[in-house]
């Protein structure tokens, strides 16, 4: 069981002494093996709730609970794929893919029969010992998602991990992402401000309003997903088509438009 | 190279000044601004520098007085980057540690290296040890304040996916901040090879009874201004090639990055 809790959660920056409010009122429960896609206006706060899941910021009140622990630093039970991949550049593809299991205690032999399976799955083999630079940017964040896989963690944190890539690439990346989603189902918090993707991606996906963010609502995918048998179709593009798609999609886009109108003002 | 300078303008500017400067040289022999035995003209400090090559001077030939003061120089230096490097990155890295060290950190590295002469000599001799403390005095400061700021200036994506893969301390310093740190720690070994090869050279003329530094004060003594030059250009033509290997070094440590 690997869960997500968000509870009551604000959280407030200060800034050349005043505070600001920039999450207020958080209550989000990610089940276990669930994926929810967070969207929103940027500003928001969608990556600050993936940080607090993290480890890497903190809530101002309220808890953040991973598997019913409350969350107090990183670790490797909870593997995060940053949208600028975050790949160390003096270390090679395999040096990448082994720093994070390195930690965990693993004898060599077992290490690289994961290292080549995650290769092998994330379509990389034949680089193995090239650096991040010699790579392109989809190339590069399959490395990085290999990574946060190898790891085995409880849950994966990502955060607008397509965000860099062009739209081709990113494509790709996507239907890639929910093969392997599908084929080994983690716990997944994912950011995003590309609604398409998260309806594509996602069981769940939470629509948050502007500044300070708070849930709008959250949209059940999966049993339309389920109902409409979207996985027959292996292309992102045949799914974007039908007609169950385009009525969630649209839906999110006229709920996010109110909250930028709101802005506007 | 300049965008306003292209190649051939660049070697003639270097030409002109190479020239002027030689000019200016014999000019202030040929008008007797000075007389002979206080400025030897550039051809008999050239002829002088290979008589140095072969018959010795103070007792030992220039290669002997170099040898001995680049073997003080390479335990000062060595022992300077060996503790200087991983001490800043660990400072960088561990608050307490910082807040242990700076202070009196800060207050040791405006002594002039040349000022623990006298207890270099006391302590350490005037062998290998006294000098090798003055130079350690010299390279020491800047190795560790640039392992630091290496250190303190990396990149937090890096530190936040080394706190996400569950990497500790030890590592965390060893194979994120070192190899993030590379460019500034060269940058720290050459200023501080800079500093340590001169106060090198102010430590023998004090206390050695070898190497570059006592060869010039020796020849000073017997106003032999030719080997006091000959010796000088010698300093100044190892300082370049020591400072070429540490670039080396930096190209070789940094081959697998984006330029």
């Amino acid at each position: 069981m690997a869960t997500i809790q968000f509870s009551d959660v604000t959280r407030v920056f200060r800034r050349d002494g005043k505070d600001f409010l920039i999450l207020d009122g958080i209550n989000l429960t990610v089940q276990d093996q669930e994926f929810v896609a967070i969207v929103g206006p940027s500003g928001c706060g969608k990556t600050t709730c993936m940080r607090m899941a993290a480890g890497l910021e903190f809530p101002s009140t309220g808890s953040v609970k991973v598997n019913n622990v409350v969350v107090t630093e990183p670790g490797p039970d909870r593997a995060v794929v940053f949208q600028q991949f975050a790949l160390f550049p003096w270390k090679s593809v395999h040096e990448n893919i082994d720093f994070g299991l390195r930690s965990k205690g693993l004898g060599k032999h077992e290490r690289e029969k994961l290292i080549a399976h995650y290769i092998d799955l994330m379509n990389l083999k034949g680089y193995e010992s090239a650096y991040p630079h010699q790579l392109s940017g989809g190339m590069q964040q399959r490395v990085a998602i290999a990574r946060a896989y190898a790891l085995n963690p409880h849950v994966l944190l990502m955060d607008e991990p397509f965000g860099a890539l062009d739209a081709q690439t990113r494509v790709v990346m996507q239907e890639e992402l929910v093969k392997l989603a599908r084929k080994n189902p983690r716990t997944v918090l994912f950011i995003t401000h590309a609604v398409e993707e998260a309806v594509y991606l996602a069981d769940r996906v939470v629509i948050m309003t502007s500044r300070p963010g708070k849930i709008k609502e959250i949209l059940d995918v999966k049993s339309v997903r389920e109902s409409e048998d979207w996985d027959q179709h292996s292309k992102i593009e045949d799914v974007m088509d039908l007609e169950s798609f385009v009525h969630l999609r649209t839906r999110i886009w006229k709920s996010l438009r109110e909250e930028h109108a709101g802005t506007d003002h | 190279m300049n965008d306003q300078i292209s190649r051939s303008q660049f070697w003639r500017l270097t030409a002109i000044g190479t020239i002027g400067f030689f000019a200016f040289w014999y000019l202030a022999r040929v008008l007797h601004f000075a007389p002979p035995q206080f400025l030897p003209m550039p051809h008999e400090v050239l002829a002088k520098l290979i008589d140095l090559l072969y018959n010795p001077f103070a007792g030992y030939v220039l290669g002997d007085h170099m040898l001995a003061s680049l073997q003080r120089f390479g335990m000062g230096f060595g022992l300077a980057a060996l503790v200087g490097i991983p001490l800043g990155l660990a400072m960088g890295w561990f608050r307490l540690l910082d807040d242990i060290v700076t202070p009196l950190f800060d207050g040791l590295r405006f002594i002039a290296p040349v000022a623990w002469v006298p207890f270099a000599a006391l302590w350490f001799g005037t062998g290998i040890g006294g000098p090798t403390l003055i130079i350690f005095a010299g390279a020491f400061p800047p190795c560790l304040i640039n392992a630091y700021r290496g250190a303190r200036n990396v990149d937090v994506r890096f530190l936040e996916a080394a706190s996400m893969l569950g990497v500790g301390n030890f590592r965390t310093i060893t194979e994120v901040l070192f190899p993030a740190a590379v460019p500034s720690i060269i940058a720290g070994l050459r200023i501080g090879a800079g500093l340590g090869w001169m106060s090198l050279v102010g430590a023998e003329l004090i206390v050695a009874s070898s190497g570059m530094g006592n060869l010039i004060v020796r020849a000073q003594s017997a106003i032999a201004t030719d080997t006091v030059m000959a010796g000088m250009i010698a300093i100044g033509v190892v300082g370049v090639v020591i400072d070429v290997l540490i670039r080396r070094l930096e190209r070789w440590l940094l081959k697998h990055r984006n330029a």
